[in-house]
């Protein structure tokens, strides 16, 4: 394991902290997080398109889009630019649902920091917060469900996760 | 149909809970502190009552916990209460940053090379 968890700080139930050190300088770390995420995200796992997903892209400004691309050209949109501060500084608003599927109501938060850490290696900071947002796709999922006779599916690809998870 | 299928009463009830934004608000106002239903509903725009109806669907949830301090209940966030849906972002955020390191570094030899 190669990440960590951050020990400082007051305990938030309601977000997820990573820490990994990274042996390259804060730029380098940027631009492969920030240019290059279609060369390492999972694309093979975490996706939402139909199509394979070849790509994931960040439009580099406030404002800005945070999608995949699929190898049919098709596009998915995952969320949007928060805070736009190279090479140090990453807000993401991060809009898909634990069943993996986007809803722009969502916006649950990605904080990313670059500390630059001694020469060429730098601490990455990551926070997912804003958690209890999942609870805001709850009552349209739940409509959507009852009405086909099937909202157990929601519950069930969230219940699955959690169990992939707690038993590796 | 299917009821049988929901083997996690537990994330359901979690999910409920937070269905709604007024009792979002109010897990909100909890993330930091303690609290009274008084100091919750100070600020916002709900009576207490409402707070306390708020409160009892968090705490049937597992989400807030209450003590008795004198005449007053305390409420407080349960940390375990998000665990599930946590372990999932936590396995998922090991994996994504795992890749994220060996791709940064690779890209880091590449630009020390003349």
């Amino acid at each position: 394991m190669t990440t960590e968890q951050p020990t400082a700080g007051a305990f938030d139930p309601n977000s997820v902290r990573k820490v990994v050190s990274v042996q390259a300088p804060p730029a380098v770390a940027w631009k492969v997080f920030t240019e290059k995420m279609g060369t390492w995200w999972p694309l093979s796992v975490y996706k939402i398109g139909k199509a394979n997903a070849v790509d994931a892209i960040i439009e580099p400004r406030v404002g800005g889009r945070w999608y995949e691309r699929g190898d049919d050209g098709s596009t998915c949109e995952w969320g949007s630019v928060l805070s736009w501060e190279p090479p140090s500084r990453l807000i993401l608003s991060w809009d898909i649902g634990a069943d993996w599927q986007y809803d722009p109501k969502l916006k649950t938060e990605i904080e990313v920091r670059f500390i630059a850490e001694g020469k060429d290696s730098t601490r990455v900071e990551l926070e997912h917060r804003k958690l209890d947002r999942y609870g805001a796709r709850r009552d349209e999922m739940r409509r959507i469900f009852e009405s086909e006779g099937d909202w157990g599916r929601l519950l069930g690809m969230f219940a699955a996760r959690a169990a992939q998870d707690a038993d590796p | 149909m299917a009821r049988q299928a929901l083997a996690t009463p537990r994330a359901e009830k979690v999910l409920d809970a937070f269905g709604d934004p007024t009792r979002r608000r109010v897990f909100e106002r909890l993330r930091h502190r303690t609290r009274s239903v008084r100091e919750i509903s100070d600020g916002m725009d709900v009576s207490r009552p409402a707070v306390s109806q708020h409160l009892k669907v968090l705490q049937e949830a597992g989400l807030v916990v209450v003590r008795a301090d004198g005449t007053r209940r305390l409420y407080s966030v349960e940390p375990r209460g998000l665990e599930a849906l946590r372990r999932w972002l936590d396995g998922f955020w090991d994996e994504a940053l795992t890749a994220f390191k060996a791709a940064a570094e690779r890209e880091a030899v590449k630009e020390r090379k003349p």
